[in-house]
């Protein structure tokens, strides 16, 4: 591994290595007995897509600790706050327990440190995390990187909470096995796209993330970062920045707001911007390279002191997150996957602890949040592609409710049918931004999941009528516009949703009031379909037989011994392209004639799919 | 003797307490009451048709204001009202008749001016009575009109004789007509069903909506003739009587399926006919059918399904719809749709101006316009929405269409 890894260094490793520590030129050994305490890890690890680093800034990264003055201070650990990691933060690596890469978070406690810091540059780290051997481990750990300890020791921290935090990230998911299977083949894909894309692009191009977002495969659900690309981030980045130039600045003016990754560093004023905002202050290198003064030159390792005192000052800041940030700092994470993993992880954690506070409103204080954790990990290290994509699924949302906000009138009367994530946040943040109108909740059996939309607007103060979907034709005449959801939505225009938006799209056209579907660009798909009966989802039939509430109604109280009744349960149907008047997506609002050159072009930024 | 006015009161209460539900049910309660007004009622010797109808205006007053919504009985009040007056015509028409042939042709004028005389009062007793009439109209007008100057006293002393018999025979035949219209109402099933060979064929799919007692005898008619054919029933919220309907269907050896509502759209491309009962029929071919029944029609005219009404004549209204989904609509319980003990946190929040922050819409019915109808099935017939006019101007006079309190003259 650590071969291949020097193989594909091609940059000078000052360049990228943005906290980077000293660099033990030979990290090798120290990981080798640990290696071989898990083979399996030495196989596979999804960190295998080479990583942009030297090797160098893996093994030292962390400030290993003595393990032993870890291990006697991780008894006394004391958990830090109201930090209650459910997870440790694991990288995917697919690696089985490899009881040398312990460093779990326990539960609640920070316990882990202790073993955490040794390990991490090692493989191992991907092993699975089970937080309660990381005491037991700690010794092994110790042994191992022992040699190395001393080096390290000079960074140590004498926080020990904080060092928790930079710990571990090897924790690997208990699922791992699966996603093992699947990072190999995905690795061995990106790695040739990431071959492919180097050679295709030319030159290097200002925007570093967008080189480095080239390869990241689309990380089509949110959470799941089982996307491959990305390997080296640097070297990709280095090799053909330009690539993702072009379609960077597309993105931009889809205003997302990820700001560093895009940031011109040989511009002075820009830098002094950035600077004044960032929570993680980094010395610039003082050699920098000519060539690559776009892009951020930091001196390893000097700010990690830094952060590591900073780490009881959490508030803007989630343990989580800070921990993954002094991670990548510290170069303990590095691999596009293992990276954006072990983001999502953070990220994970930080929504779980999140709690609206008074005045403000999720959506847009949560978003706020994830922008700034995204920030802080952007001054840690600049975002690889699949955490760009990653985040850019986070923020869809945003965008698509800023767009059909647009499309909210003062005196409207909204009706939206069953219950969408996408149609309620619309709702809430029009109603929050002061916006007066009415909304009727369309129902149906056998889910009712209707309800408990119904009863989450309520309680924010909207005003709802709610009825069920054979009403449509008695309450259609006072709607002015209709907002559906959707599962997905088909290159002919077809949207697959919820059964009985069809229905509802219908009586909508037929009392000529506009139809609006609500959809992330990630739902798209170029499957075409004309009707909800070649490809549908059957429920559970009993569902219809039951009806809950009404005991009155109990004909169908022994259907299955009727030979010739029979129950259908569906789950979804398709609405044709013409009873819908716009899609509203986070590209933009659409008429359901383009989702096929959506389809098309959105493909494009992602090389998997 | 039986208590008539006891009897008008209790129907009416239960028309008011809703205890009576359905329009066939309904029609033939109404029926039978006003043929126990029609018996009772004392009538005087003269001028019967038109005491006939006072009362019986007065009696279908009341049960209409009892359940406006329930149009059936509406249907039969005026039907019976159209009943008298066809009686009236009849005899009318037989007295003139009787005249005619009585007068002998040899007085030219008077035959002359018999016949002006007869063919005007042809004219206005067969239709309606003119204002003219109206006001001139004395106890024994009918008879009188024709009565030729001449031949008076003689003339009269018969006719009063026939009067007397006439009256008899009127309000018997009356009563008859009515029991005719009660077996109507309890056979239509029948007769609508023996049509159903004609429209189902093999391995047909028909789509039915909620539970319609024609409906079924409709299907298990074809199913008797070895049609073999299946059946969705869509379940018909928040009643739920298509789960009733899919178990009798299939106990008698149908392919039944039961579907939600919501998967109607979903379905219909795979169905070759839809079939359903509806609750009442507009002059203008429109229908008035359960809550839903208007997006079942409207999926069905996107696929091109035929959309098929069954229904029997008593439940063809001849009121016209204007904006027929508020009047000719009821609201039934929220509970239906929302369980209150759910929601019971959500009831009392109000928004600035005080009213509900939460409004629960369970509307009873729907209206289906004629355009979305491809076919009627009546007892007497199919026919298409556009000839439904035709069939109400046979049914029932434009006299009797408004039946509100009259000034008290």
């Amino acid at each position: 591994m650590e071969a291949r890894r020097a193989s594909r260094t091609v940059s000078d490793p000052k360049v990228r290595h943005v906290g980077f520590f000293t660099p033990d030129p030979n990290p090798h050994p120290g990981r080798t007995p640990l290696a071989s305490d898990a083979p399996v890890s030495n196989a596979l690890s999804p960190v295998m897509i080479p990583p942009p680093r030297q090797p160098s800034d893996r093994t030292a990264a962390v400030p290993v600790p003595e393990t032993g003055q870890r291990r006697q201070t991780g008894a006394d650990q004391v958990p830090v706050g109201s930090y209650n990691p459910s997870e440790s933060l694991l990288s995917s690596s697919p690696l089985p327990s490899s009881p040398s890469s312990r460093v779990g978070l326990v539960d609640g406690e920070f316990s882990e440190e202790s073993g955490g810091w040794l390990r991490r540059s090692e493989s191992e780290k991907y092993a699975s995390s089970l937080p309660d051997t990381m005491v037991e481990r700690a010794p092994e750990n110790s042994a191992s990187a022992a040699p190395r300890l001393e080096s390290k020791k000079s960074v140590e921290v004498t926080g020990k909470g904080g060092k928790a935090v930079l710990e571990e990230q090897n924790e690997v998911q208990s699922s791992s096995k699966p996603l093992k299977e699947k990072t190999t083949k995905a690795e061995r894909r990106a790695l040739q796209e990431a071959q492919r894309a180097a050679k295709a692009s030319g030159k290097a191009e200002g925007n570093k993330s967008a080189a480095v977002s080239q390869g990241a495969a689309s990380v089509k659900p949110v959470k799941q970062p089982s996307q491959k690309k990305d390997g080296p981030p640097v070297s990709v980045s280095v090799v053909s920045f330009d690539k993702k130039g072009g379609d960077r600045p597309p993105e931009k003016e889809r205003k997302k707001d990820v700001p560093a990754p895009r940031m011109q560093f040989d511009d002075k004023s820009r830098v002094q911007k950035a600077k004044k905002h960032a929570v993680v202050k980094q010395t610039e290198a003082r050699n920098r390279v000519e060539l690559f003064r776009h892009l951020p030159q930091y001196e390893h390792g000097t700010q990690l002191p830094d952060l590591e005192s900073k780490f009881f000052q959490l508030d803007p800041v989630h343990p989580a997150i800070y921990k993954v940030g002094l991670q990548y700092l510290a170069g303990d994470i590095s691999g596009g996957n293992a990276r954006c993993i072990a983001m999502l992880q953070a990220f994970k954690e930080a929504i779980e602890d999140y709690s609206t506070p008074q005045e403000k409103t999720l959506a847009r204080d949560l978003t706020a949040k994830i922008s700034s954790y995204v920030s802080f990990f952007i001054e840690c290290r600049p975002l690889s592609i699949s955490m760009g994509n990653a985040i850019r699924f986070l923020k869809t949302h945003k965008v698509i409710v800023r767009h059909a906000i647009t499309k909210i009138r003062d005196g409207d009367v909204l009706l939206t049918y069953g219950s969408s994530c996408v149609v309620e946040m619309i709702l809430l943040y029009a109603h929050e931004m002061g916006k007066q109108f009415r909304v009727v909740v369309v129902d149906s059996r056998p889910k009712l999941e209707g309800q408990a939309l119904l009863r989450r607007l309520v309680a924010k103060g909207l005003s709802c009528a709610y009825s069920h979907i054979n009403a449509l034709s008695y309450i259609m005449h006072e709607v002015t516009k209709v907002f559906l959801g959707a599962a997905s939505v088909l290159s002919n225009g077809t949207v697959y949703s919820r059964v009985g938006t069809a229905s509802v799209a219908m009586v909508a056209n037929a009392f000529h009031v506009p139809v609006l579907i609500c959809c992330e660009a990630y739902k798209f798909h170029e499957r075409v379909q004309l009707d909800s009966i070649c490809s549908n989802e059957l429920g559970d039939p009993d569902a219809i037989a039951k009806v809950p509430g009404r005991t009155d109604v109990n004909y169908l109280n022994n259907w299955a011994n009727k030979e010739n009744l029979q129950l259908l349960n569906l789950m979804y149907d398709a609405t044709p392209a013409d009873y819908i008047s716009m899609i509203v997506t986070d590209y933009g609002m659409i008429p359901p004639t383009s989702v096929p050159v959506i389809v098309r072009e959105y493909r494009r930024d992602h090389v998997f799919l | 003797m039986v208590d008539v006015q006891g009897l008008v009161n209790e129907l009416v209460s239960k028309l008011r307490r809703r205890k009576v539900e359905g329009s066939s049910a309904t029609a033939r309660l109404t029926a039978e009451l006003l043929r126990s007004v029609i018996s009772q009622s004392k009538l005087p010797t003269t001028n019967q048709p038109a005491a006939l109808i006072d009362a019986v205006r007065d009696v279908g007053e009341k049960l209409i204001a009892a359940n406006p919504i329930e149009l059936a009985v509406g249907n039969i009040v005026r039907r019976v009202l159209h009943i008298i007056r066809e009686e009236d015509h009849s005899n009318a028409r037989d007295a003139v008749e009787g005249f005619r042939l009585s007068v002998g042709g040899d007085n030219d004028y008077i035959v002359e001016q018999d016949h002006l005389n007869l063919s005007a009062a042809a004219q206005s007793s067969l239709c309606r009575p003119s204002l003219h009439a109206l006001l001139e109209r004395s106890p024994d007008s009918e008879t009188t009109y024709f009565t030729a100057t001449s031949e008076d006293d003689s003339e009269e002393k018969s006719k009063s004789l026939d009067q007397n018999a006439k009256s008899l025979k009127f309000r018997r035949k009356v009563i008859s007509a009515v029991n005719d219209l009660i077996e109507d109402i309890n056979t239509c099933h029948l007769m609508i069903a023996e049509l159903a060979v004609k429209h189902i064929h093999h391995n047909k799919v028909i789509l039915t909506f909620g539970r319609s007692r024609t409906v079924k005898e409709f299907l298990c008619a074809a199913k008797e003739k070895k049609r073999s054919f299946g059946v969705f029933v869509a379940e018909g919220a928040p009643k739920y009587q298509g789960h009733l309907l899919a178990k009798e269907l299939a106990a008698r050896g149908l392919q039944t399926t039961v579907i939600t509502d919501s998967a109607v759209f979903a379905m219909i491309s795979r169905v070759n006919m839809v079939i359903v009962g509806v609750h009442a029929v507009m002059a203008n071919g429109g229908v008035i059918g359960p809550v839903g029944l208007n997006m079942v029609a409207l999926a069905a005219r996107k696929h091109a399904v035929p959309f098929v009404v069954v229904t029997g004549t008593h439940k063809l209204c001849p009121l016209y719809p204007n904006n027929p989904g508020v009047p000719l609509n009821e609201m039934r319980s929220p509970s239906e749709v929302l369980s209150f003990e759910q929601f019971s946190d959500c009831m009392d929040y109000r928004i600035g101006t005080g009213a509900p922050q939460l409004l629960v819409v369970n509307p009873a019915f729907d209206y289906v316009p004629p355009e979305l109808v491809s076919l009627f099935i009546t007892d007497i017939g199919g026919y298409c929405p556009s000839y439904m006019y035709r069939l109400i101007a046979d049914y029932y006079s434009s006299d009797d269409v408004v039946i509100q309190q009259k000034p008290a003259s």
